[in-house]
């Protein structure tokens, strides 16, 4: 196998500033294909950081600039000729706190491909809808309020929604940005029991404040903390198992066993 | 098991009395007066209800005048409404001449004010630097501050000028219902901007993100996600704006003309309702006479045209209101 078709996605060197500050600190990160890699560490250590800007999300911050690469299909997505916008259809993110559109279910679902240039007729946008809310197992709950606002959901429901709705652009990643931390446990269950599904088909990264999350549902993790200049940094990289049962570092141990963050 | 239960609970509530006492010596929890309070409170009171009283005084005061006005024999409501000559020399009173350039003045100025006031909101809440907002926003600001008689001046010697090279001298009479509608529309402007703009800022940055994510450009992002979301404030923009342009009278008591005509041509020259009122009102009218009153039942219209609007814009902003909390 070789390097691209194991891997995904890529970090080297990788160091994010906002203004003058350095945010991240060189990171080097390989996210392997159909996998989970979960992200873990204290706040502020820059982890939702590394992940936005793993679709150029940061580009919305106007102090916000990333050195280093990020490659993505042997290009590098910070490359001077390279668009975000085609950049973030094919890398697609849930948000921290669920926000569909205060649009109808179904125009929620249908907003990405329309804006993709999508040209099918209405009956192949219906079956691309369900399709999609099928594979986000929200189909049952909702197949029939699909002109229903989707705020008038509930708050697991919402982030569901919010998959479904990136589910249907097709990307190839998807970026999670602590999906659950305004979730219920149940919600938050079947939040993780998704991700295993989509998993097969998707890659995926997480970023999590839930360690326990992170040591069920993801294949690695990345450690993060801050170094002395209040820079990110990834302390241990490798096997949820391995991270979590034979840590490396002292300090992910000290991190994990609760000894701090 | 119970016992030893029931033998903690004495125990406590015996702890709890003998604190109790001890509080009733030392703290003091009875009420104290505050009379600063109390005067405050007065005031605010005062300050809402004098609103309150004064918007009563003009409706009894207008309704009054206009009752005279309906009750004179020489007159009826439905000429009123549906006359197409107002000469109140002769005694004709129909209202239709007043009121259609009123509706052409303001039809004109919100083909300005709305488009231009809209594009310039979507441009300063989503793309505009922090410099360039920081240069435009004043300057919006100043447009706003301008007098309403300097700008019905600019409409008299900048705007029917400018028209009349373009159309020419013979269809573009001197005094005319465009300039002043055009001119209106670019007082009116900053006005739909700062409101249509705050309608969008307040549009939750987590939106605009998830737009973002799924690979919306920026046009597309403020065009179907931004704007529906803030479009019941947009909706009460255009109608405050409306509101204003019907009510304007300086620009188009300069340049619109003076005289009642019933005519749709913009190029024009004709008579709003509210020009009609400052210059019968600035002449020297007999109290009592009907002249004098009639005026009043046009204020009285005026007025009913804008409350309609503006409870037609609750209902409106209430229909599309988009809550996104």
């Amino acid at each position: 196998m070789t390097t691209q078709d194991r891997y995904t996605l890529n970090a080297r060197n990788m160091s994010v500033f906002y203004g003058s500050f350095k945010a991240i600190n060189s990171v080097n990160l390989d996210i392997e294909r159909n996998k989970i890699t979960a992200l873990i560490g204290p706040s502020g250590c820059g982890k939702s950081t590394v992940l936005r800007s793993f679709n150029r999300m940061n580009d919305l911050v106007p102090s916000a600039r990333v050195e280093g690469e990020v490659i993505f299909h042997n290009q590098n997505l910070y490359a001077p000729h390279v668009d975000a916008v085609e950049v973030r259809r094919r890398i697609g993110m849930v948000f921290q706190k669920p926000n569909p559109f205060p649009k109808s279910i179904y125009d929620n679902i249908a907003f990405g491909p329309r804006i993709s240039g999508w040209k099918g007729s209405k009956t192949e946008m219906d079956d691309l809808v369900e399709h999609s809310l099928r594979n986000a197992a929200l189909w049952d709950d909702v197949k029939d309020k699909l002109k229903a606002s989707g705020l008038a959901l509930s708050g697991g429901q919402q982030q569901r929604l919010c998959i479904a709705r990136a589910l249907a652009v097709e990307p190839e990643v998807i970026l999670m940005d602590e999906p659950c931390s305004a979730l219920d446990p149940i919600s938050t269950l079947k939040i993780e029991e998704l991700m295993m599904e989509l998993k097969q088909r998707y890659t995926i990264v997480i970023v999590t404040h839930n360690m326990q999350q992170a040591a069920r549902a993801s294949d690695y993790t990345a450690f993060f903390l801050m170094n002395a200049e209040r820079a990110g940094e990834i302390v241990e990289y490798g096997p949820t198992g391995d991270l979590f049962t034979n840590p490396k570092d002292k300090r992910t141990e000290d991190y994990i066993t609760g000894r701090f963050g | 098991m119970d016992d030893k239960a029931s033998a903690g609970v004495s125990m406590d509530s015996r702890v709890a009395g003998v604190r109790r006492e001890t509080a009733e010596t030392t703290l003091n929890l009875r009420k104290k007066s505050r009379p600063g309070e109390n005067v405050i409170q007065g005031f605010l009171l005062f300050c809402g209800v004098l609103s309150m009283f004064t918007t009563i005084g003009i409706v009894l005061v207008l309704g009054n005048e206009s009752l005279h006005f309906f009750t004179n024999d020489n007159v009826s409501i439905t000429e009123f409404l549906t006359g197409t000559q107002w000469s109140p020399q002769i005694g004709q009173f129909g209202i239709l001449p007043l009121l259609l350039a009123t509706l052409v003045t303001s039809f004109i100025a919100m083909l300005v004010a709305l488009p231009l006031g809209l594009g310039a909101a979507i441009y300063l809440s989503e793309y505009a630097s922090p410099r360039a907002r920081k240069i435009l926003k004043p300057v919006l600001e100043v447009l706003a501050g301008v007098p309403t008689i300097v700008y019905g001046y600019f409409a008299l010697t900048f705007m029917t000028p400018l028209l009349q090279s373009i159309f020419g001298k013979d269809t573009v009479n001197i005094y005319n219902m465009a300039a002043a509608g055009l001119v209106m529309g670019i007082m009116i402007l900053p006005l739909v901007c700062s409101m249509s703009e705050d309608a969008l800022s307040a549009v939750p940055r987590s939106l605009r993100e998830g737009a973002y994510g799924l690979g919306a450009t920026r046009l597309e992002t403020a065009t179907k996600i931004v704007v529906p979301a803030g479009l019941s404030g947009i909706i009460a923009a255009f109608v405050v704006a409306i509101s204003r342009a019907v009510g304007e009278t300086m620009i188009v008591a300069v340049a619109a003309g003076a005289g009642p005509n019933f005519t749709l041509n913009p190029f024009a020259s004709a008579e709003t309702m509210t020009g009609h009122i400052a210059r019968i009102s600035g002449g020297d009218l007999s109290y009592d006479s009907i002249d004098y009153n009639s005026i009043f039942a046009i204020g009285m219209l005026l007025f009913l045209l804008t409350l309609v609007l503006n409870m037609g814009s609750r209902r409106l902003v209430r229909r599309f209101r988009e809550v996104y909390e």
